[in-house]
C-alpha cells in the first residue's frame, strides 16, 4: 500500500492505505476525524464535505490518492473555537436539529462565502445542494446570509 | 375578518358545549426563560462536529460487524453453511438464528421477529446471518462465503393481493389469512346519521408508503465485560425497549444490561423499534468477548423502514347543509410489510383521530392492516394519522365545494369545543384550531386568492391535529412513564437525569430550559445525562410526540421539591418565611426585598450542610382516559393533550409537465406554550418541510413483479426535498395552554406535517381544477388527470375501489351524549 501525504487542517499528515480508499474513511477510521459524516456514499447528499484546496468536496467517493499534495479542511480544522463566522451564525440562527448533516452544511456554506463574499438565494441555490432531512433548510438560508455580514 | 377582536360563543345545537371562537390572546404568566428562544444547549456540539454519534465511537480491540440478509421475499431456510466464512482470516465469529432463537417485538401482541431468520424469511433484506470481524472489508468479504439455500414461497405485493391471497401465509398468528389486524367499531348509529343529512359523499384515497430517511445510518457499539455486563450504545430514539428485549432475547438479567442512546442523528420514528442488528451486535460481543460496532449501509436502512404504511382508505360522510357532519364511516387497508413493528397501533391511528378537529356525533371506523412480503412498515412522524388526515381535509374541500362554503368557514363552524369528550371518548382539553385557521386565512390573503387565481396557481388549505405522548404505555403497567432526578453541587451547578433521548428535536434544551425555569438558573449552568439506563430513570422514548409533556412534568415536580428545600433553608438564613423566597438569576432572594438575597450556590450550601446532599425526584403517569375500559383498542389514541394546525399551501402547476411547485406554505400551530420559541419553530419548518417531500415526491416502489425488490434503496434516486424545492415557511404560534401541559405546552415535532400534503393536494385542484386524491402528487399523476379533464372524463387520478375485506361485526359504543351513564354523571356535576 502507497504511503499518501497531504495536509490535513494545516499539519502535513501520511497515511499508509489503498489508494482508492475514500477520503472520508481515511479521515474518520485512519485519522479520527470523526467530525465529517457518511451519508450515502454516492456523493448525493453532502454529510461528507470537506474542503480540499478551498473547493467543497465531497468525500465518500473520493479516492484518498486524488488528494495527494493538497490541503484539506474538515469541520474540526474551520476553526479552532467555533469562531468561524459560518459557525457564529449557525449557532445564532440556531440551525442545527439532529446536526448530522450539518458539518457537511456548515462546510459547503464556508466555501461559498470564501468565493461569494454576498451570495444571494440563487447562488445559494446552487451552492448548497446538501440534504437536511430535519428540515433547516429555511434557517441555513438565513444563516449564511447573516455570516456574510459577518456574523 | 377582525383579527384580534372578534368574539363569537355559541351552544352547539346538539347541546353537547360551547364553542369559544375568541380570538383574545390567553393571559401570559412572566416567565424569565419558557417562551424565549434560546440556541439549543448542544447547538455549539454540532456545529464543531464534536458530537459523537454511534458510528463516531471507536473502543479498543473493536470488531465490525455484518449482516447478511435475504435475497428471497419470502421462502424457507433449507439449509445454512458458515463454515468458509468462520474460517476466513481475521473472522472471529459468525451467528445465525439458531444462535439467537428468541423472537421480540415493540408490541407484547405481535413478538415476531427474529434478531436473525429462524427457518423462514418474510423480505428481500430480512437478516439471515451475521459475522464479526477485524475489519468491516473482511466481514463484508465474509458474507459472500455464507451458503443460503432457500425454498421459495409465492410472495405478496401489496395488501390488495394479501386480502386475495390468504395461502401461503407470512405469519402463523394474526386476523386469519395474511390479514394482521382487523378492527370495527362503531360509536353511535351511523346509518341513523346518514339519514339525518343533506348531503352524504364518499371518496377514495390512497396515501403512498415513504421512509424517514434519517441522514444518519443506525449505528451500534456493543462491549461484554469481563463481569458479564452488557453495554450498547445506539442509535434509538426508544433505549428502554431496547433494553427490555435484549433482556429478553439475550437471556440475561436487565440489571446486567446498559443501554445508551446515542444523539440521533435523525430518527422521526425510524428508530423507535429494538432492531435486529442491535441484538446481533450485542451477542457478538459477548461470543467474542470483544466490543463489536455494527453500522448500517444506506440500503439497509431502506430494508429496516418502519416507514409509513401505504394506506388506501374510504371514507363517507353525511353534512347538513351548513357543513355540519351527522356521520362519518372511515375505512383503511394497510400495507404492514413483513412485520408486525407498531402495526396494531397503526391501524388503530388511522382511526382514532378524525374525531378531535370537527365535530363528529356519530362514527364508525373499519380498519386493516395486512402482511405482505416488504420491509416492514411502522412508525413515521405522524404514526398512522397523516394518511387519514390527508383523506379527511380533501374530503371535506370537495364537501366544502359541493355545498357552496368556503373550506376555511366549514371548518370554523363546526370545531370540536374545548373541554369536550369525542365520540369515541378522547379527551380534548385546549384546542386553538380556530385561532390556527383564522392566522393562516389573514396571512395567506385566503380570501383574496381562493378560487380566484389565474388557471395553472391555487391555493389550498387543511388542518390538523395530533397527540401530545400516547395515554398508555407500548408494554401495559402502572408505572411512571417518566422520570426525572436532579442533584443540586453545592458549587451551584444543577444536573438533571433522565431517560428522554436527543433526536435533534431538542428534548435536552427543554430539561435545561424547564429546570432553569424553576430554579432561576441559565439553561447553560443545567447539565444535562439523559438516555442512559443505568444512570437515569425511565423515560419510555421520543416517540409519540410525548417528551415535552411527559418529561417537562417530570422536571417540573423535580425541580419544584429541590426548589422547595432550598427555599427553607435560604429563608431561613434570609428571615422570612419559606413561601417569600424567589429564584431568579442564580440568586434566591426575599420577594418583598429583592436586594436581600444569597446566591444559588449558597443556597445549595446551606441545605446540603443542614439535611446532607440535595438530590429530588419527579414522575410523571398520564391522566386515565375516558376512553379507558370501553372498548378494545380505547388503548390507541387518548393523549394528555392534542395539538393543532392549520396550512394554506401556495402551488404553480405547470399544465404542460404536470410539475408541481410550492411557493410557500403558511403555517400556524397551536402548541399550548412555548417552551422554546426557536426549537418550536424549527420543528414546525422541519415538519412542513417532511410533509412536503410526502406531498410531491417521496414513495418506497417495490417491483412486484421482480422479487418484490426495493426498486430504489438509495439517496441517489429516493427523491427528497433539497433546498431548492424548499418551500418559504410563514409560522405562526398560537397557545391555547393545556392544563396537562408543562406550563400549559402541547407538542410541535409531528403534528405540523399532517396539513402539508391535503393543503397541497387541495390547492392543486384550485390551481388546474383536476383532484389527485393520491400522494405522492407526481407530475405523471398531474398529466393523467389533465388528459382525462381535456376528454370529459372525471377529473380525477386515484383509486377505484375498495378491496371486499370480510369485516366482523362492529363493537357498539355509544357515544357520550347517547350514553345513559356518562348523561347522568354530567348532569349530576352541573
Amino acid at each position: 500500500m502507497p504511503a499518501i501525504s497531504f495536509v490535513l487542517n494545516g499539519r502535513s499528515r501520511t497515511v499508509t492505505v489503498a489508494a482508492d480508499t475514500p477520503l472520508l474513511w481515511v479521515l474518520r477510521d485512519t485519522l479520527g476525524m470523526t467530525g465529517t459524516k457518511f451519508g450515502c456514499g454516492v456523493a448525493q447528499c453532502g454529510a461528507c464535505t470537506v474542503h480540499v484546496d478551498g473547493a467543497a468536496t465531497r468525500t465518500c467517493v473520493l479516492p484518498v490518492s486524488s488528494v495527494a499534495g493538497k490541503h484539506v479542511t474538515t469541520i474540526e480544522g474551520l476553526s479552532p473555537n467555533r469562531s468561524h463566522p459560518v459557525q457564529r451564525a449557525w449557532i445564532e440562527e440556531d440551525v442545527p436539529q439532529c446536526g448530522y448533516c450539518q458539518s457537511g452544511q456548515i462546510m459547503a456554506a464556508a466555501a461559498l462565502l470564501a468565493q461569494t463574499a454576498h451570495p444571494t438565494d440563487a447562488d445559494i441555490d446552487e451552492a448548497m445542494t446538501n440534504i437536511c432531512r430535519c428540515g433547516t433548510y429555511q434557517r441555513i438560508r438565513a444563516a449564511i446570509h447573516r455570516a456574510a455580514k459577518g456574523a | 375578518m377582525a383579527a384580534g377582536k372578534r368574539k363569537a360563543t355559541e351552544r352547539r345545537k346538539d347541546g353537547k358545549g360551547i364553542q369559544d371562537t375568541s380570538m383574545g390572546p390567553p393571559a401570559v404568566p412572566s416567565f424569565r426563560r419558557i417562551g424565549k428562544a434560546f440556541r439549543k444547549v448542544d447547538a455549539t456540539a454540532k456545529v464543531t462536529g464534536v458530537t459523537k454519534f454511534a458510528d463516531d465511537l471507536f473502543l479498543p480491540r473493536m470488531l465490525f460487524a455484518k449482516v447478511l440478509r435475504s435475497t428471497q421475499p419470502h421462502a424457507r431456510i433449507r439449509r445454512i453453511d458458515v463454515s468458509r466464512a468462520l474460517a476466513l482470516d481475521g473472522v472471529h465469529a459468525v451467528l445465525t438464528g439458531r444462535d439467537l432463537p428468541i423472537p421480540f417485538g415493540i408490541l407484547p401482541v405481535s413478538q415476531d421477529e427474529h434478531a436473525l431468520a429462524l427457518d423462514k424469511v418474510r423480505f428481500v433484506g430480512d437478516p439471515v446471518a451475521a459475522v464479526a470481524a477485524r475489519s468491516e472489508e473482511i466481514a463484508t468479504a465474509a458474507l459472500d462465503l455464507i451458503v443460503v439455500e432457500y425454498e421459495p414461497l409465492a410472495a405478496i405485493a401489496s395488501a390488495e393481493d394479501a386480502v386475495e391471497t390468504p395461502d401461503p401465509r407470512i405469519h402463523d398468528y394474526g386476523h386469519g389469512g395474511n390479514l394482521h389486524k382487523v378492527v370495527s367499531l362503531e360509536f353511535g348509529d351511523v346509518e341513523r346519521g346518514f339519514a339525518e343529512a343533506d348531503l352524504v359523499r364518499e371518496d377514495l384515497l390512497f396515501f403512498e408508503g415513504s421512509t424517514h430517511l434519517p441522514m444518519e445510518q443506525h449505528a451500534a457499539v456493543a462491549d461484554w465485560s469481563p463481569d458479564r455486563k452488557l453495554t450498547l450504545w445506539s442509535s434509538t430514539q426508544t433505549p428502554h425497549y431496547v433494553h427490555r428485549a435484549l433482556a429478553q432475547v439475550l437471556e440475561l438479567p436487565p440489571a446486567r444490561i446498559r443501554v445508551i442512546a446515542t444523539p440521533n442523528g435523525g430518527a422521526f420514528g425510524g428508530k423507535s423499534d429494538p432492531f435486529s442488528h442491535e441484538i446481533v451486535v450485542a451477542k457478538l460481543a459477548m461470543v467474542t468477548g470483544r466490543p463489536v460496532k455494527i453500522t448500517l449501509t444506506r440500503e439497509e436502512v431502506f430494508y429496516c423502514h418502519r416507514g409509513r404504511h401505504p394506506t388506501l382508505m374510504w371514507v363517507k360522510t353525511g353534512v347538513k347543509r351548513d357543513g355540519a357532519i351527522t356521520a362519518m364511516h372511515f375505512r383503511s387497508l394497510l400495507d404492514g410489510g413483513a412485520y408486525g413493528s407498531y402495526g396494531v397501533a397503526s391501524t388503530y391511528y388511522t382511526g382514532a383521530l378524525q374525531t378531535v378537529t370537527y365535530h363528529i356525533p356519530r362514527y364508525k371506523f373499519q380498519g386493516a392492516r395486512a402482511f405482505t412480503n416488504k420491509p416492514p412498515c411502522g412508525p413515521k412522524r405522524g404514526h398512522g394519522t397523516p394518511q387519514p388526515r390527508f383523506a379527511l381535509e380533501v374530503h371535506l374541500d370537495k364537501i366544502a365545494e359541493q355545498l357552496g362554503l368556503d373550506p376555511a368557514e366549514l371548518r370554523l363552524r363546526h370545531l370540536v369545543p374545548p373541554d369536550s369528550v369525542t365520540a369515541n371518548y378522547l379527551r380534548v382539553g385546549s384546542i386553538g384550531l380556530g385561532d390556527c385557521i383564522r392566522k393562516v386565512v389573514d396571512g395567506s390573503g385566503w380570501k383574496d386568492h381562493f378560487r380566484k387565481l389565474p388557471f395553472g396557481q391555487g391555493v389550498g388549505l387543511a388542518c390538523s391535529s395530533y397527540l401530545t405522548g400516547a395515554g398508555l404505555p407500548v408494554y401495559w403497567n402502572d408505572m411512571p412513564h417518566s422520570g426525572v432526578q436532579l442533584k443540586c453541587d453545592r458549587g451551584g451547578g444543577v444536573t438533571v437525569f433522565c431517560g428522554s433521548t436527543e433526536i435533534g428535536q431538542g428534548s435536552d434544551s427543554v430539561l435545561a430550559i424547564i429546570v432553569a425555569e424553576v430554579l432561576g438558573l441559565d439553561p447553560f449552568d443545567v447539565a444535562v445525562v439523559a438516555a442512559d439506563t443505568d444512570l437515569t430513570p425511565v423515560d419510555l422514548g421520543s416517540y409519540s410526540s410525548r417528551v415535552t409533556l411527559m418529561t417537562g412534568n417530570a422536571a417540573i415536580q423535580a425541580a419544584e421539591r429541590a426548589r422547595d428545600i432550598l427555599a427553607r433553608y435560604a429563608g431561613e438564613r434570609l428571615g422570612v418565611s419559606a413561601v417569600r423566597v424567589r429564584f431568579a438569576d442564580g440568586r434566591v432572594c426575599d420577594a418583598a426585598d429583592p436586594t436581600r438575597a444569597i446566591s444559588f450556590a449558597e443556597a445549595v450550601q446551606l441545605a446540603e450542610a443542614a439535611q446532607g446532599t440535595v438530590g429530588t425526584m419527579g414522575s410523571y403517569t398520564p391522566p386515565r382516559s375516558p376512553a379507558s375500559g370501553r372498548y378494545r383498542g380505547a388503548g390507541v389514541g387518548p393523549s394528555p393533550a392534542y395539538s393543532y394546525s392549520a396550512a394554506v399551501a401556495e402551488v404553480v402547476v405547470e399544465p404542460d409537465t404536470g410539475i408541481v411547485r410550492v411557493p410557500r406554505i403558511w403555517i400556524a400551530h397551536d402548541v399550548g406554550r412555548c417552551i422554546n420559541a426557536a426549537a418550536v419553530i424549527g420543528q414546525i419548518e422541519g415538519s412542513v418541510y417532511m410533509g412536503l417531500g410526502e406531498a410531491l415526491m417521496e414513495e418506497m416502489p417495490y417491483r412486484a413483479n421482480r422479487h418484490v425488490v426495493h426498486k430504489i434503496p438509495s439517496l441517489l434516486e429516493y427523491k427528497s426535498p433539497t433546498t431548492l424545492e424548499m418551500c418559504d415557511v410563514v409560522t405562526y404560534i398560537v397557545e391555547h395552554p393545556d392544563p396537562n401541559g408543562p406550563f400549559g405546552a402541547k407538542e410541535a415535532g409531528q403534528g405540523p406535517l399532517l396539513p402539508v400534503m391535503p393543503a397541497v393536494a387541495n390547492a392543486v385542484y384550485d390551481a388546474v381544477g383536476v383532484r389527485v386524491d393520491e400522494v405522492p402528487i407526481t407530475p405523471e399523476k398531474v398529466l393523467k388527470a389533465l388528459k382525462r379533464k381535456a376528454k370529459g372524463e372525471p377529473p380525477r387520478y386515484g383509486p377505484t375501489s375498495f378491496p371486499a375485506i370480510p369485516w366482523p361485526e362492529p363493537t357498539y359504543v355509544p357515544p357520550p351524549w347517547e350514553d345513559v351513564d356518562t348523561i347522568a354523571t354530567a348532569s349530576r356535576h352541573r
